[in-house]
């Protein structure tokens, strides 16, 4: 992909929505999740393990979603690096079936500050039910 | 075994330091999705006026973690990982983390809260380079259930 240029403050207004866009979730997303963020969980590889502990199938990391949204909030920003604040609550569990899920991401730019910056509210759903609660990044724009 | 209250407010001996290399960087930016080229082409990341290669921005999650474990793991603090759920995440960068970046991480117990049988757990972390500088602040609240 190449670099579409930062997003500029003059070009953002307060309402403005991001996406929404799906992004899939199969198993392989999650072991390679697992292996760069450290968090070796078996809940989040392993589907007997994770049914003998009571869950419904293979969980996605709540952080993998996380991940998953601010890089959706990176592109709009056009620079990932100007993600300065990104803050939420797990709010329920993304199961991951054999076959893949998805999650929706979306966003709506609340207010753009003095000096520029954009905070966002952020939304994240699977299956319709929301995953991410009280999320919000702050990006700073060009 | 219940979760030790004692250890609210108490700041842990820093950890690491963490390396960050390009290729970590990059791993990481696959998995989450990340296609902004600065997380795996140093000449973008310089163009774009980076040091190097620029972390995702939870990346942080992976050096907060390991910070974390020396109160987590510690037997003394009670807390059973295997009940453990992950409440709430928020990070304030200082600035980006990059590839070069050995990062040390301090954690201090902000607070531990009981209610209905369980206990909510709020850890701070504080990133910071090799010149003592802040990088990034990173905050987790996890959840302890309760035995039924």
């Amino acid at each position: 992909m190449s670099r579409n240029g930062i997003r500029n403050h003059a070009d953002v207004t307060v309402g403005e929505q991001i996406g929404p866009v799906t992004v899939p979730v199969g198993r392989d997303t999650l072991v390679a999740y697992a292996n760069a963020s450290g968090d070796q969980n078996p809940i989040h590889q392993d589907e007997e393990f994770a049914k003998s502990v009571g869950l419904p199938d293979v969980i996605a990391h709540g952080m993998w979603t996380m991940g998953a949204a601010s890089s959706v909030i990176a592109d709009w920003a056009g620079d990932a690096g100007r993600v300065e604040q990104f803050r939420t609550r797990f709010t329920a569990m993304v199961p991951v079936p054999q076959d893949g899920s998805a999650i929706e991401i979306g966003g709506t730019v609340k207010d753009i500050d003095e000096d520029g910056r954009a905070t966002i509210d952020v939304t994240a759903t699977a299956d319709g039910t929301k995953v991410l609660g009280r999320c919000v990044a702050v990006v700073r724009l060009g | 075994m219940a979760v030790n209250t004692d250890f609210a407010g108490r700041t842990m001996p820093p950890a690491g330091p963490f390396a960050v290399d390009a290729a970590l960087i990059a791993e990481f930016a696959a998995a989450v999705g990340a296609s902004d080229p600065i997380h795996t082409d140093a000449e973008a990341a310089r163009a774009a006026g980076y040091a190097d290669v620029v972390a995702p921005p939870t990346m942080a999650v992976r050096f907060e973690q390991q910070s974390q474990a020396a109160y987590i793991g510690d037997p003394d603090a009670g807390i059973d990982f295997s009940r453990v759920v992950h409440g709430e995440q928020a990070f304030a960068h200082h600035r980006p983390i990059v590839a070069g970046d050995e990062l040390t991480g301090t954690t201090t117990v902000t607070s531990i809260r009981e209610a209905g049988g369980h206990a909510m757990i709020t850890v701070t972390t504080e990133l910071t380079d090799v010149r003592g500088a802040p990088v990034t602040t990173a905050t987790s609240t996890i959840v302890v259930r309760g035995g039924e």
